[in-house]
This record gives C-alpha cells, sequence and structure tokens, in this order.
C-alpha cells in the first residue's frame, strides 16, 4: 500500500466525481422540460444500437486474434449466441447456452 | 394499485432481464475485490470505490492509481476519458428518463454499459410503471456489483470453484441486445457503424484507447447521416415518407 489513507479516499472521491461527470453532463445540458435541438432527438434514436455495436466489441478488445488460440473460443461462442437467439428468440436461454459453451471451449478445446 | 405493489411488480418484471448481470457483476465484482485485497485494500475501500464510482473497468483501472505516486488530476481526466462512453448513454436515455422525479437522479449515478443495455433495449410490458422498472433495472444490477465486491473481498481467497469464462454471460447478453436492437429496420444502419467503427478504432488504435476514437467515429458517421438525408428529403412531398 502506497497512499494514505485520506490520499486514497481522496483518489476515489475523484474517480467517483470523473465517472459522475460522464453520466450527468448529458442530463444537465438537457434537463427536463428544457426543449432541445432535434439532432439530439435522432442522437437519441440512433446512439443505443451504435452504442450496443461498439459494447459487443468492447468485449473482445483484449482477445487476441494472431495468437494463441486465435480467439477461437470466443468467436464460436458467440456465433453460438447469435444462433442460439436466432433460433429460439429467449434472451436468458440463448445467454446461458453461449456461457456454458464457451467454459467448456476454454477448457476442452485444444490450442 | 398503490404504490407498494406497483413497485413490487416493476421488480418481478425487471429481475429476469438483469440475471446475465447478477452472473457477470458477481464475477467480476469478486475477481475486483480479490485483486484489491491482494494490492493491500481490505474490504472497507474496496466496497467503497463500489458504492462511490460504480464504474466497472475504471475501477480495474484505478488499482494502478491506487499504487502508483498520488496524482488526483491523472486520476481524474483518466476516468472522464475511459467513462466517456456513458455521455451518449445520457443523450440515449433523455427522452426515457424525462419526468421520473427524484428517482431519475438515482437512474443517472447508476447508469451504466449493462443498465444501459438493458434499459434502452427492452420494452417496459404495458402493465408495469415505467419509473419503477427502470429503477429496479438500477437498482438490482447496483447491488449485484457492491455484493460481488463485498463476497470477493472477504471470502475471495477461500472461494475454489472454477469461474473462468462465467464473465462471458455480459458478453452475451451485449450480442444478444445487438440483435434487439437492430431487429427495426432502421436501426441496422446505426448499429452496423457502431460496429464497424469499433472495430476499426480497436484496429487502429490499442485496446486501452480505442472507444474515445470508435465515439468520434460513430458520432461524424451518423450527423453525416443525417445531413445527408436531410438533404436528399428537402423536396416538401418526399420528406413525408422518408423520415
Amino acid at each position: 500500500m502506497h497512499l494514505t489513507n485520506l490520499q486514497t479516499f481522496f483518489i476515489i472521491l475523484v474517480i467517483a466525481l470523473g465517472t459522475m461527470a460522464t453520466r450527468f453532463i448529458p442530463f444537465l445540458l438537457f434537463p427536463d422540460g428544457k426543449k432541445y435541438p432535434k439532432i439530439i432527438d435522432y442522437l437519441g434514436k440512433v446512439l443505443p444500437p451504435a452504442m450496443m455495436g461498439l459494447l459487443v466489441v468492447y468485449c473482445f478488445k483484449n482477445v487476441s486474434f494472431i495468437s494463441g488460440n486465435h480467439g477461437l473460443p470466443e468467436i464460436l461462442a458467440a456465433l453460438i449466441t447469435v444462433a442460439l437467439h436466432l433460433w429460439r428468440k429467449n434472451v436468458l436461454l440463448s445467454i446461458c447456452g453461449a456461457t456454458a459453451a464457451y467454459m467448456i471451449l476454454i477448457r476442452f478445446l485444444p490450442i | 394499485m398503490n404504490k407498494k405493489t406497483e413497485i413490487k411488480k416493476a421488480f418481478r418484471a425487471a429481475f429476469p432481464n438483469t440475471v446475465p448481470i447478477l452472473t457477470g457483476f458477481l464475477v467480476l465484482g469478486m475477481a475486483y475485490g480479490v485483486l484489491m485485497e491482494v494490492k493491500g485494500y481490505g474490504t472497507l475501500w474496496s466496497v467503497l470505490m463500489s458504492i462511490m464510482a460504480f464504474c466497472g473497468s475504471m475501477q480495474f483501472v484505478a488499482i494502478t492509481l491506487l499504487t502508483t505516486a498520488f496524482n488526483p488530476i491523472q486520476a481524474f481526466l483518466l476516468s472522464l476519458m475511459v467513462n466517456a462512453r456513458h455521455l451518449f448513454y445520457g443523450i440515449s436515455m433523455l427522452n426515457k428518463f424525462k419526468g421520473l422525479g427524484k428517482i431519475k437522479y438515482f437512474l443517472i449515478f447508476t447508469l451504466c454499459d449493462e443498465t444501459f443495455s438493458i434499459e434502452s433495449s427492452v420494452n417496459v410490458p404495458d402493465n408495469i410503471n415505467r419509473k419503477y422498472f427502470y429503477f429496479a433495472v438500477s437498482l438490482l444490477d447496483y447491488l449485484y456489483w457492491i455484493t460481488g465486491t463485498l463476497i470477493g473481498s472477504i471470502a475471495g481467497k477461500f472461494i475454489s470453484f472454477d469461474t473462468n469464462g462465467l464473465d462471458f454471460a455480459l458478453t452475451a447478453l451485449f450480442i444478444v441486445l445487438f440483435i434487439e436492437q437492430i431487429k427495426s429496420k432502421d436501426k441496422i444502419f446505426p448499429g452496423a457503424i457502431g460496429f464497424i467503427s469499433a472495430a476499426a478504432a480497436l484496429l487502429l488504435f490499442n485496446a486501452d484507447n480505442f472507444v474515445i476514437p470508435a465515439m468520434v467515429l460513430i458520432m461524424a458517421i451518423l450527423l453525416i447521416k443525417n445531413f445527408a438525408d436531410k438533404k436528399y428529403s428537402s423536396h416538401p412531398r418526399t420528406s413525408e415518407h422518408l423520415k
């Protein structure tokens, strides 16, 4: 442990403040009742699917596709997720099935 | 219907949606608690961090900030950058959180990747109060993370169950909700833009620095698309059905 208690608390506080700034800024800029530009309405509609796309990529950011097992377990499990979901259209089933498949793959897939 | 039964109903409707997050957050929260413990920070510190900041990946980054020289300005800027994606979540939720009273502040306070993905993708059932449904999802996710941290920092060393890979539940959640999001025709384009921009940014930048370039790219393409659509549809007779 390198920091004093007070310093540690201060770092935690500062991180919380930074994080909260990113969460609250849009709502402070466009509070209830205030009419905001049309472009914000448009962004509110298109950003959710765009950000879900980003989040999917985000989950694979530390997977190495050129070394080790070339991200094969991740790719296979992702494909299983998509296939299961298109087939049964049951959110929980897709997620449970894919997670189980992934856990099996990383244990038994020969590299 | 009185308020209490309304809240109960909302929690019952919200809970199944949060099960993947329960799984992922317990595992990752525990991993975080264990890691903090290893670095010499006990239960109090890790739980305090989870309660105050509740910011998943940034909390892991923060461990390095706690074990080097004291530099609060760097910590602040880093948490702004790592969490910049929340800005887009906020813009997305402006309409949905409108007029929800005091609960709105709690919803903003706890707006994370996973909560956003549920609240922006799932259609709240007609007989459920929207406000309480969002509150239930947000509160449950928040508690899962804090509980995970708590368990990890207290009992992490004694748990020998091999949980490796269990956090794929969150990846699968995002994939499934991505599919759900792009089901409606007009969402396919922005969805593809998000995915492709992020993938391109990840190739060009490294894993720790790609989110902000990806966000800039997404924003630029979406704005250009909007501008082009408007120009194209400026003819009064065609503007109606192109919207």
